[in-house]
């Protein structure tokens, strides 16, 4: 081959939090199989824009590079996804990347996650097994029902439900899609159920679980395949029973 | 339950759509298909309406106030959603659009509505056949009037899904799949009943 294949990654960069967004073009050697962060590693071992111009390099997180820990989310090419799953050859070029908008912005392609870690603290998603003495082993899952609850527990906080939630955004206070459905898997289990009350009032609590609109995006597009939905309107029954039970009855648990 | 009060005004909002407006609603487009039936038909069914005892109770309670709540939070839900359409273009976000166009729609057709009737018969005017023929014989009335009962349909029959689904009657894909079929099925009934009557006091026929 005479000439070199290369790949155009268009970037949207910013250099501090409240600094102005700008974009810059990058020229990339082409390499089978590669993915958006190898291409991000090129720019980084010679951060020359397209027109020659040297530039700082472009900053992103990444972490286990398998899709499992959720760190190395942006949007490419209009769509939240994994950048360390996401495969050039799969992709439209030119190849755009951009910040998630759901989230504020650190640096270039590093978003600020922590209003998912303080929605994980809100919904009470752990289950309380310390006790001040030896509590012995917890009640026994059934097997069926573990293989179910593991499906829900493959949620990272990658936050690409939240990004395409037409109802996540700076004019709501709307929670998000995966803080719905990791109540019912902390409600599914025989320990956690224990305190599952606690997680449904969390639910009920302004934008909490009605700041649902249905749009089922965060299905489409969770890189896990969890049943976001399916899980939502489990929760939606979920409350709706809750709230007759706390209104009418009187076994306040 | 004071911490809860978004959540009641949620659910509250979901079910007013269905119980009393929605039920209203077909009411209304079933008793006004009357008039594909004969002007003296419409007559005698508006007239039962227009003599029920109680008249302005059994509207301020079923159909003004459960209206006024839905609008004014509704307005609020329209402006709180940042639609995104062009990058997510599944059914149901579409859906989701949609459900908040045509409420905007919606609110503006029956304000627009309740003034050139309600209103207008409150302040004297006579509840007959002519009425809608005068109003529905101008042609830009008539599509102002179609758009306006399609939309108000549509976000009724889409409303009803999302109903099942935000009360949590409807959860696996496979059951939300099938009452998109059915409420479908709704939209053009309740569409076939409320247009042919448009169309009788427009044209005759």
């Amino acid at each position: 081959m005479a000439e070199q294949k290369t790949v155009t990654f268009i970037i949207t960069r910013q250099d501090s939090p409240d600094s102005a967004p700008y974009q810059e073009t990058f020229h990339v050697p082409y390499r089978k199989n590669m993915n958006v962060i190898s291409g991000l590693m090129e720019i980084q071992k010679n951060p020359v824009t397209a027109n020659g111009q040297k530039t700082s390099p472009v900053h992103w997180e990444m972490n286990c590079l398998e899709e499992v820990c959720g760190a190395c989310s942006m949007v490419i090419n209009g769509t939240a996804r994994q950048s360390c799953a996401t495969l050039v050859d799969e992709l439209e070029q030119p190849i755009r990347l951009e910040p998630m908008s759901t989230f504020p912005v650190v640096r270039d392609l590093i978003v600020d996650r922590e209003r998912m870690f303080d929605a994980l603290k809100r919904i009470k998603a752990w289950i309380p097994i310390d006790g001040t003495y030896d509590l012995g082993p917890g009640p026994r899952m059934p097997e069926k029902k573990r293989q179910w609850a593991y499906e829900l527990s493959k949620c990272m906080t990658c936050g690409v439900c939240l990004e395409a939630c037409p109802n996540v955004n700076d004019k709501s206070d709307f929670i998000g899609p995966a803080f719905l459905s990791l109540p019912r898997l902390y409600n599914a289990h025989p320990t956690g159920e224990m305190n599952k009350g606690e997680r449904l009032d969390a639910l009920m609590e302004d934008g909490g679980i009605t700041g649902c609109g249905n749009s089922q995006n965060c299905v489409q597009v969770c890189p896990k395949g969890i049943p976001l939905t399916t899980s939502i309107a489990a929760m939606n029954r979920e409350t709706s029973i809750h709230a007759f039970r706390n209104f009418f009855g009187s076994d306040h648990a | 339950m004071a911490e809860h009060r978004e959540f009641m005004y949620r659910r509250l909002h979901s079910l007013l759509g269905v119980v009393p407006i929605g039920i209203f609603l077909i009411q209304h487009l079933v008793v006004n298909h009357f008039a594909v039936y004969g002007e003296e038909s419409f007559n005698k069914a508006a007239n039962f309406m227009d003599n029920l005892p109680f008249k302005l109770v059994l509207e301020t309670v079923i159909i003004y106030l459960p209206i006024l709540f839905h609008a004014i939070l509704g307005v609020y839900i329209v402006f709180t959603a940042r639609n995104n359409v062009n990058r997510y273009g599944f059914l149901r976000n579409w859906l989701f659009f949609v459900q908040r166009i045509t409420g905007i729609i919606t609110l503006v057709f029956i304000a627009w509505h309740v003034w050139q009737t309600r209103i207008q018969i409150a302040l004297g005017a006579e509840l007959n056949f002519g009425m809608m023929e005068d109003i529905l014989t101008n042609p830009f009335m008539f599509w102002f009037y179609i758009v306006g009962v399609i939309s108000t349909v549509f976000h009724f029959s889409n409303g009803l899904w999302g109903f099942l689904v935000s009360w949590g009657f409807a959860q696996s894909p496979k059951s939300q799949k099938i009452i998109t079929y059915a409420t479908l099925v709704v939209f053009i009934v309740v569409s076939y009943i409320g247009v042919r009557t448009l169309i009788t006091f427009a044209y005759g026929i």
